[in-house]
């Protein structure tokens, strides 16, 4: 009987604010999961930056709050002075930055040549790039470490550089290729027409107008070499070759004790930069992600 | 003008096929040509000039170690003995593999851990993609934040776990200590199970970033005129979930699946950081132990060279089942 009389106007008004409560219960529950998600993502990295900043009596008692006791930059002057590390970090710069800039020219002119020019075999270069791409990486590992051994490569920045370039390689080839694909093709008639060789109009015009997909193959060739380790674990030991990672795995653990405030200051330092570039590039970065990925 | 824009859009199912351009690439001399042969033959031999280089650098990365990988897994290859390198052995390395010793047990290890972790990251990393596809206030605030993990390289995530889940220092301990749960004063990666689950935490934290992107480039291109057009025939929420998005991110999915799927199997870094295959061989898994043969256990190149073979093969079958899989069911 109830039921009956709640199709009065009353009735209506009271259905149409139900909707709307479900609607901001909806949508509070939907903030309340991106919280979620955000504070798991980003905790971690809090947690790490209060451990570096801890001292090292404080961490040998054990955690006991949230917030450190005392504050103290001590693990990270510690850690910078310790001359490794701080090499490992120029090491890694020399390393990633080397390898991009040799990526992305070698990169380019293929990608340029494959996209505009009448070559024979393009299917076949092109599965070639998808091979490449799906090829393990510690399935180089052992004939590059002998070959190397044989020629004096081992224990080599040079040689490290090398690797990195050619496993990133694929991806960037295969990405410009599409992306140079793209450049309306009158850009370049209209700079020959005007008596440019192709060498001039691609580095003169088209270049230019690739800049932005040159700078995405460049961030994710950079942050590829920065955050490898299989690779340089496996070619380097002296400690004056290390990169970062490697630094960070062999420094701050003796036998007996791991320092957890030297291990996160290390931590700290070497994904600030990484970090910072993902923030600032992040459109460009997803955008090369997916477009290396639709390889 | 096109130049400006995403060359990233996924192509349906032409993704998995090379980019347009090459493919079209009927060179910008096109009508040119027609007229003078020696044009056509010298843009082809200009377009050879760009693209040796990196054919030959793309051989160097894909036949050699595989010929070599092959030549080496038939001989008995001891780093510590040089000539040993050219001591044919047959397919002892090979037969070494499937009696006894830790490569099957490692191969069902590293499966179990690419199952469960691509499963795991696909669930997450989907219901991320649909919450960030929506318009809400500080959209970009939290795709940024979530990103980051993605930015710190694998073996620091492990790293960076590990001192989380330490027993002393840690956040895990101390957080289920003050809301009096079960597992407070665990010593995580001294037991099997609970190794287990910080590499999957580790692993899921850093890498569930990239499948959601992935997944999110792959919803931002359905047409929105779709759901509309399905909201007015009266379709329901899972409805439409089941009969539009995940078709229409099948490519974005196929593509998302097989990188992580690869990399999961290939799981080294956070392996090395962590618990470096123990407690005993607990977590060992196909790339560390190709790597431990060769650089801890005595230098045994020729197992070494016969677990990457394996490796290769079995990458090439999981990128060729995720291919062929998506492919047909996209013709329907």
């Amino acid at each position: 009987m109830a039921a009956l009389t709640t199709t009065t106007p009353s009735g209506v008004g009271t259905a149409a604010r139900r909707m709307r409560t479900r609607k901001t219960a909806g949508w509070s529950g939907f903030y309340v999961m991106v919280a979620v998600f955000v504070v798991m993502s980003l905790f971690p990295f809090y947690w790490i930056v209060i451990t570096a900043l801890k001292t090292q009596p404080e961490i040998s008692a054990g955690t006991t709050g949230l917030f450190p006791a005392h504050l103290t930059w001590s693990s990270f002057s510690t850690t910078l002075h310790q001359g490794v590390f701080a090499r490992a970090l120029l090491n890694s710069v020399i390393v990633a930055g080397s390898t991009t800039i040799l990526t992305v020219i070698i990169a380019s002119l293929a990608g340029y040549g494959l996209a505009r020019t009448t070559i024979r075999g393009k299917q076949l270069i092109m599965g070639f790039l998808l091979v490449a791409g799906f090829f393990p990486v510690i399935a180089m590992v052992g004939p590059i470490f002998i070959t190397y051994k044989n020629i004096g490569l081992l224990d080599n920045l040079a040689g490290l550089v090398f690797v990195y370039f050619i496993y990133s390689l694929p991806l960037a080839t295969w990405f410009l290729t599409s992306y140079f694909g793209q450049i309306p093709r009158d850009l370049e008639e209209a700079a020959i027409v005007d008596g440019a060789t192709r060498l001039q109009a691609l580095r003169r015009v088209i270049m230019p107008v690739a800049v932005p997909g040159i700078f995405t193959v460049a961030i994710l060739g950079f942050i590829f070499c920065w955050n490898d380790f299989l690779l340089s674990v496996s070619f380097l030991t002296n400690p004056h070759n290390y990169t970062a990672p490697l630094a960070i795995m062999n420094l701050g653990q003796s036998q007996y004790q791991t320092y957890y405030n030297l291990i996160d200051a290390m931590v700290v330092i070497i994904t600030l930069p990484i970090a910072l570039i993902v923030l600032l590039a992040q459109r460009r970065i997803i955008s090369g992600l997916t477009a290396g990925s639709f390889r | 003008m096109t130049a400006r824009e995403e060359p990233a859009v996924p192509a349906g199912p032409a993704s998995l096929a090379p980019p347009e351009g090459a493919a079209t690439a009927a060179a910008i001399g096109g009508p040119r040509r027609q007229g003078s042969y020696s044009l056509a033959a010298r843009d082809r031999r200009f377009g050879y000039g760009l693209v040796a280089p990196a054919v030959i650098v793309l051989l160097a990365i894909t036949a050699f170690p595989l010929v070599y990988n092959v030549w080496i897994s038939f001989h008995n290859a001891w780093y510590l003995f040089p000539t040993t390198f050219s001591n044919f052995a047959g397919v002892k390395n090979y037969k070494e593999l499937f009696t006894g010793g830790q490569f099957l047990p490692s191969l069902y290890r590293t499966l179990g851990f690419t199952v469960v972790s691509v499963a795991v990251e696909l669930v997450i990393g989907l219901a991320l993609a649909l919450a960030l596809n929506r318009k809400f206030r500080g959209r970009g605030i939290v795709r940024a934040a979530i990103l980051i993990p993605w930015a710190v390289p694998t073996v620091v995530s492990g790293l960076l776990w590990k001192s989380m889940f330490d027993p002393q220092n840690g956040f895990v301990n101390y957080i289920l200590t003050q809301l009096h749960l079960p597992l407070a004063h665990s010593t995580w990666l001294s037991q099997t199970w609970t190794s287990w689950a910080a590499i999957l935490i580790a692993d899921a934290w850093r890498n569930t970033p990239f499948m959601a992107l992935l997944l999110l480039a792959g919803l931002q291109v359905i047409p929105r005129d779709v759901y509309e057009a399905a909201k007015i025939d009266g379709a329901g929420a899972i409805r439409t979930f089941r009969q539009i998005t995940l078709p229409m991110l099948k490519p974005a999915l196929a593509v998302a699946l097989i990188f992580r799927t690869l990399s999961s199997f290939l799981i080294f870094d956070v392996i090395y950081a962590m618990t470096g295959g123990g407690p005993g061989n607990s977590t060992q898994v196909l790339a560390y132990l190709n790597w431990s043969s060769m650089f801890v256990q005595g230098g045994n190149y020729g197992l070494g060279a016969a677990i990457s073979v394996a490796l290769m093969v079995m990458s090439l079958v999981i990128a060729a089942i995720y291919v062929t899989s998506f492919r047909t069911e996209q013709v329907v």
